[in-house]
């Protein structure tokens, strides 16, 4: 970052959106990258070296794709801070490398003309021309690198060797680097007039190199089917059910395994040490944390291979095209249907996947509202109590009526979740939304090594950022929920003497108007770990000695013959919005860069799982009275 | 018919221009240029300016490619070589001339 040394020079990598330029980037820097986020935003920052034939080093960073330097959103403000050297604690870029589609070159033409009164050192890599020559497109390079006065070089971002004479291009760009900017920065922001005048010099310029554009007839064919009113839909919805049933039941055995694996290292650890302390740190504390974090990384590589995959081949643009009207009426982005759809097997994933969306304030609504759908973790607590409390029997002959609540919960989440996105869009964010403008590609097989080097970058970052925050969380539950230990002559179970057993019995008042007695407030305190935790600490502080599976079936005969029905009902209410997921606000804090988005996600959900379990209770014990 | 003339009227353009929300898929024609419509959000001079730099300038060539599956709600539209996805009530501040 800023604390390279200045002799090393930086450059920046600028382009339109799809021209392949992060293919460009991982062609030039390999897998030397650091992936962030910009301070204080939620744009993401890559960076990157790499070391040109002459031996140079320098520092690389690819900037946010744009079609203007205007900055009209977030992210593309970043792009345009960055060359214009206004970020603080970003270097100016001492030389730009602009990048484009071959096949496409009509947009980013004007893009060029804007970076040019930078008054940089810059060159225009001209990426794709492998499918450009396979489409028929033509250009003739010599002339645009004369029309432009600027190198133009072809490269093939996914091809070996297909980038060497970039290479050798930036050895003479950080020649010039060092001679310093040409001139002062005459930029700033375009007319609608000046504008319609760089359009008709581009439309100039593509005339004088003789462009013409590509073949575009399979992407067309493809489009007449994937856009298909009837046919496109059953398309989508099949890709959404085959990436649904990936995430939430191709994860499982992995996620078993790993959950086994780290049994196993528990149970060899507790043969080998004599109980005590130091034993439950590193079973309890230690190991169950790191199998907590780890235990995500299925489910994240899963959901990253099918986004990666259908961000690169093209179809991410048509399935927000498909959905844009119905999550619209929602005040949502059209691409917020993978987050939220993910979000069913697990939010983390759902959250991490909400970097589909390019815009900030969407991407933020759709980050917020995403723990509200019903993810595989709140299964056992709804198993447990609808078990326990709602009768085996048939609903006007075919339904189940324990199905029926199951159901009525999911649907309860999922309109909850479209109700906060609008209050939000209506109340919080009065100011405009982003219109919907958006280029639609043309279709590409997508590379496997960027497919590779993203999903290693996500997992990474994952485990790196979320995981250490996941770790600490997990083991200062541990420490909560051990300590002080029970006394010698101790009567009830180890948890009731511990600071989370106060702390349950200490905020129980607080909960006794939503109908929770002290052991689910107790419960509450482990539970906090993660949802499906509730039901073991649940287990615990009825001193159940049964572990694993067993717990739930054990605790049934207990919670029915203990709870009242408004009490079970009231709990499942709670859960629907429960925030009890230390993981999700951990991975918030580390997508949105800021601690104030996982406190608002936490105070917001608080007070709707708490409205919720408070009428639930208070309506049951009417309507039973 | 008559209702698009008025409008046109209305809103200073030529009688013979329509406004692309209006157009139906298959619909081919020329960009003839930008008014803005009652129903944008974001301030016409931004609206303007986006819109001109997607590629919706005087004279570019446009063809409805493609709607969507709600409403016949967002439209694809193919302008001179390039494919931009857009809603109707944007696309009603583009006005067009069908091809001569």
């Amino acid at each position: 970052m800023s604390t390279a040394p200045l002799s090393i020079p930086g450059f920046a990598l600028v382009g339109c959106p799809n021209c392949g330029k992060t293919a460009l980037f991982n062609a030039l820097t390999g897998h030397h990258q650091k992936v962030a986020n910009y301070p204080g935003v939620t744009v993401e920052r890559k960076e990157g070296a790499l070391t040109t034939p002459d031996g140079k080093t320098v520092r690389l960073v690819d900037l946010p794709g744009t079609y203007s330097l205007r900055g009209r959103s977030p992210d593309e403000a970043v792009t345009r801070d960055v060359v214009l050297g206004r970020l603080d604690g970003e270097p100016l870029p001492d030389a730009l490398i602009c990048v484009a589609d071959a096949t496409n070159l009509r947009l980013v033409l004007r893009l060029v003309m804007e970076l040019k009164a930078l008054n940089r050192p810059l060159i225009l890599a001209l990426n794709m021309v492998d499918i450009a020559k396979r489409q028929g497109c033509e250009v003739d390079v010599d002339r645009l690198s004369q029309e432009l006065d600027i190198p133009v070089i072809p490269t093939v971002a996914v091809r070996r060797g297909g980038v060497t004479s970039l290479f050798e291009a930036i050895d003479q760009l950080a020649d010039r680097a060092k001679a310093g900017p040409a001139g002062p920065v005459t930029w700033r922001e375009p007319t609608s007039q000046e504008i319609r005048a760089a359009h008709k010099e581009a439309e100039r310029i593509l005339k004088a190199c003789a462009f013409r554009p590509g073949d575009q007839r399979l992407t067309g064919r493809l489009d007449k089917v994937l856009l298909h009113p009837v046919w496109g839909l059953l398309i989508l919805l099949a890709v959404l059910f085959l990436m649904f049933q990936a995430v939430f039941a191709w994860a499982t055995p992995v996620m078993d395994g790993i959950k086994a694996a780290f049994d196993l290292l528990n149970t060899q650890i507790q043969a080998m040490m004599p109980d005590g302390l130091l034993r439950s740190l590193l079973t309890d504390g230690l190991i169950a944390g790191v199998g907590s974090v780890v235990v995500f990384l299925p489910q994240i590589l899963i959901m990253f291979l099918f986004i990666i995959l259908l961000e690169d081949f093209g179809y991410m643009a048509r399935a927000a095209f498909l959905m844009d009207r119905l999550m619209g009426s929602a005040g949502l982005h059209g691409r917020a249907f993978i987050p939220l759809l993910s979000s069913f097997a697990c939010a983390i994933p759902g959250i991490m996947s909400a970097r589909v969306i390019e815009n900030r304030r969407d991407r933020l609504a759709t980050i917020l509202v995403a723990p509200l759908m019903t993810c595989s973790a709140r299964i056992p607590v709804y198993t447990l109590i609808i078990s326990a409390f709602v009768p085996n029997r048939d609903v006007a002959g075919v339904m189940g009526l324990q199905g029926l609540v199951m159901f009525g919960l999911y649907a309860t989440g999922i309109l909850s979740a479209l109700a906060v996105a609008l209050v939000m869009k209506r109340l919080v964010w009065r100011e405009v939304a982003e219109p919907f403008l958006m280029e639609m590609p043309a279709y590409k097989w997508p590379n496997p090594r960027n497919v590779l080097l993203g999903l290693w970058q996500r997992a990474s970052m994952f485990l790196q950022k979320a995981g250490t925050i996941i770790l600490a969380i997990m083991i200062l539950i541990w420490f909560l929920s051990s300590f002080p230990g029970a006394p010698a002559d101790a009567i009830e179970p180890a948890i009731n003497y511990s600071i989370a057993g106060m702390v349950g019995h200490w905020i129980q008042p607080v909960l006794a108007p939503i109908g929770f007695n002290w052991q689910i407030a107790v419960a509450l305190i482990p539970g906090m770990a993660a949802r499906e935790v509730a039901v073991g600490a649940l287990g615990t502080v009825y001193a159940l000695s049964a572990t694993g599976e067993e717990v739930g079936s054990a605790l049934q005969p207990i919670l029915a013959a203990q709870w009242s029905l408004p009490t079970a009902l009231a709990l499942l209410a709670w859960y629907i919005f429960a925030p009890q997921c230390a993981s999700t606000l951990a991975v918030v804090r580390r997508e949105t860069n800021s601690l104030r988005w996982p406190v608002a996600l936490f105070l917001y959900m608080m007070v709707l799982a708490y409205s919720a379990a408070f009428l639930t209770y208070h309506i049951a014990e009417w309507a039973l009275a | 018919m008559s209702t698009t003339v008025r409008e046109a009227l209305k809103t200073g353009g030529d009688v013979l221009d329509l406004r692309l929300g209006q157009c139906p898929k298959g619909w081919r024609g020329v960009v003839s240029g930008l008014s803005p419509v009652a129903e944008l959000r974001i301030p016409w001079t931004e609206m303007e300016r986006r819109l001109l730099e997607m590629g919706f300038v005087e004279g570019a060539a446009v063809e409805i490619l493609h709607d969507g599956p709600i409403m016949r709600d967002p439209i694809a539209v193919r302008v001179d070589d390039i494919t931009i996805a857009l809603r109707r009530a944007a696309a009603n501040s583009i006005l067009v001339r069908a091809e001569e």
